[in-house]
């Protein structure tokens, strides 16, 4: 399971590391006070979770293929969060760091695009809107 | 035949309910499914090309055919990250 209602243990995450293993990336996204130049209190986290398990699993696949040597762990948090907190958290570990840094940061720009996953921010005077990535600029 | 149809954050606050079965001729394709919801819900009018669409969790093209059973959501922009 990829997904969670549960804080993110990202200590835990960093043990991960094989013995053949001499670098471990690690991605955590985590809940800022902004967006768009508007303050944000809270982001509350929904998934179609079954579909977002099955594509974070393909993701995970396609990766596999693309850097063998690699092995990749994603966590991502559901649920009302607060400034602050670890919305997903991504550890690519490998023999070196050229192939970790790749691949964590090809996993969570997949995840963004693909997964269904999605966000409603809370700002300060009690107002609420989904995010749309798309609708910026 | 029978789909159940998911609706997810802000298309279930536009539908006001997660999800429902609907009824569809044999044959129908998840463009039918799309081209009825934008003739009822005036939300969905507003959109200019379907959006991104799932069966059963894969996702899917407009010409799709559906099958009794199948489970069929329209999504929403995804924001995960």
């Amino acid at each position: 399971m990829y997904l969670t209602n549960a804080p993110l243990d990202v200590a835990s995450l960093l043990k991960e590391a094989r013995p053949s293993d001499g670098a471990l990336s690690l991605f955590v996204g985590v809940v800022r006070n902004q967006n768009e130049g508007r303050p944000t209190t809270a982001i509350e986290y929904e998934a179609y979770g079954t579909m977002a398990e099955m594509q974070i699993g393909k993701i995970l696949e396609e990766l596999g293929r693309e850097f063998p040597a690699a092995r990749l762990l994603v966590r991502h948090r559901l649920g009302r969060l607060s400034v602050g907190d670890a919305s997903v958290a991504i550890v690519a570990t490998s023999p070196h760091r050229a192939e970790a840094f790749a691949v964590c940061r090809a996993a969570i720009d997949r995840i963004k695009t693909t997964v269904p996953i999605w966000k409603k921010e809370f700002h300060p005077d009690g107002s609420s809107d989904w995010v749309d990535p798309a609708a910026r600029k | 035949m029978r789909v159940q149809v998911l609706y997810f954050a802000a298309f279930r606050d536009a539908v006001g309910k997660d999800a429902e079965t609907r009824e569809l001729a044999e044959g129908a394709t998840v463009a039918d499914v799309w081209k009825a919801l934008v003739g009822q819900v005036p939300f969905f009018a507003r959109f200019p090309i379907m959006p991104p669409a799932a069966v059963n969790r894969e996702y899917v093209e407009a010409k799709t055919a559906l099958r009794d059973g199948d489970e069929v959501a329209f999504l929403p922009p995804v924001a995960g990250g």
